[in-house]
């Protein structure tokens, strides 16, 4: 015993119409969260293109560095696991022939003090940053309004492509759990997990109420920070005087992290 | 059948198992959930309320978060403005937990009551309890 076409065409219709009910009531509740919305706090920086300006020349004693790096590593939960290996670091020393290393065919008689100064450096917040091509899930990301290369933990899987991809080792991955190796934990922002990549957010979080980034404010002026695409800005202003190099210009990543190396005449 | 004697014990020893759970815990009553508001910051708040009702946060309190998640992360917009027009920062640690300071009274109570075990812990930081 079968079902004729009218009762066939019935029970179809039925059915449908209480799918429809269904979706249109899943639909109504969640209209309890767009009713309302978010917005931006009217204390927040604002800028076209972040940027950076370090001055090399003023970081002179080990005091300076360390201030500057302590001071990042405190507020964003950044663990000190002592193993080069596994080490997680945000901001960070590093030798002047790593970090320039196409500079010696540039200027290989470059002024010998230079060459044996640790530079300071950081992720570089490049225009064009490979580490976002890369990630598939988009867990990294440019930010359109500014220009930050951020990172949304929530969604990073540990595939750590974008540590490859990145030219300035900017990146840290978490192999174990990190809170053990933080001496104390600055309970206003979240540490990682294990299995993550993290780096350098340029204090997102501080610039979101109008603050300017830690490490800047820690470096007594060695660092500036500012708006690229305005022309009276601080950085704009510091790189019209002065002579500057940003890392590997080769690739092409054009970085927002600019040096300015000294020299008697440029001083 | 063959061996039927065997595949029939075994089968009432594998239903048997399947069910124990069911009848070790017959008759007796699981605790009800049972979340705590009463946390010194609530205490001294003159209207005691949430950034939306209690019953919008009691079913929509994940989306939201997500919501606020999206927002904060991806567009840098940290102020939630609520259906009565007061406005928030969207922070997990710093908003909720501000006023939830007992997350083992509060969040952990239904949380574990259902068997849900959100990862917000891992990386955000539970505010310090007594206990």
């Amino acid at each position: 015993m079968g079902i004729n076409r009218r009762q066939f065409l019935k029970i179809a219709g039925f059915s449908s119409l209480i799918g429809l009910g269904g979706t249109s009531a899943s639909l109504l509740r969640k209209s309890i969260l767009e009713a309302s919305q978010e917005e931006q706090d009217p204390r927040a920086l604002l800028g076209k293109r972040w940027a950076l300006v370090i001055d090399m020349s003023k970081f002179k004693t080990e005091d300076d560095y360390r201030r500057v790096i302590d001071v990042c590593h405190r507020i964003h939960n950044v663990p000190d696991i002592g193993n080069p290996k596994s080490e997680v670091k945000w901001i960070w020393k590093e030798e002047y022939e790593n970090v320039f290393p196409s500079q010696d065919f540039d200027n290989q008689y470059v002024e010998e003090s230079l060459k044996n100064k640790p530079f300071l450096v950081l992720c570089n917040h490049c225009d064009n940053p490979p580490c976002v091509r890369v990630c598939p899930t988009k867990a990294t990301f440019k930010r359109k309004s500014d220009g930050i290369v951020m990172m949304d933990m929530h969604r990073c899987i540990g595939c750590r492509f974008c540590m490859a991809a990145c030219p300035f080792g900017a990146r840290s991955f978490n192999f174990q759990d990190p809170r053990p190796f933080l001496k104390e934990m600055n309970p206003e922002f979240p540490t990682r997990t294990k299995g993550v990549v993290e780096k350098c957010t340029l204090c997102y979080e501080r610039l979101a109420i109008g603050l300017i980034p830690a490490c800047v404010e820690a470096s007594n002026g060695a660092m500036a920070f500012g708006d690229l695409k305005d022309p009276n800005s601080e950085v704009r202003k510091l790189l019209r005087d002065n002579y500057t190099i940003r890392r590997k210009p080769e690739l092409g990543t054009l970085p927002s992290v600019f040096y300015i190396i000294g020299g008697k005449n440029n001083a | 059948m063959y061996n039927g004697g065997k595949i029939i014990a075994g089968l009432v020893i594998f239903v048997g198992l399947v069910f124990l759970p069911f009848f070790l815990s017959m008759g007796k009553a699981v605790a009800k959930p049972d979340p705590k508001i009463d946390t010194p910051y609530i205490q001294h708040l003159a209207e005691k309320k949430c950034v939306e009702s209690k019953q919008t946060m009691k079913t929509i309190h994940m989306q939201m978060l997500y919501d606020w998640r999206d927002a904060v992360v991806r567009d840098g917009d940290r102020i939630y403005v609520a259906n009565d027009g007061k406005k928030y920062t969207m922070s997990l640690q710093n908003t909720c937990m501000k006023c939830h300071s007992n997350k083992k009274q509060f969040c952990d109570q239904c949380h574990n009551y259902l068997s849900v075990k959100p990862y917000c812990w891992d990386c955000h930081i539970a505010p310090k309890e007594g206990v």
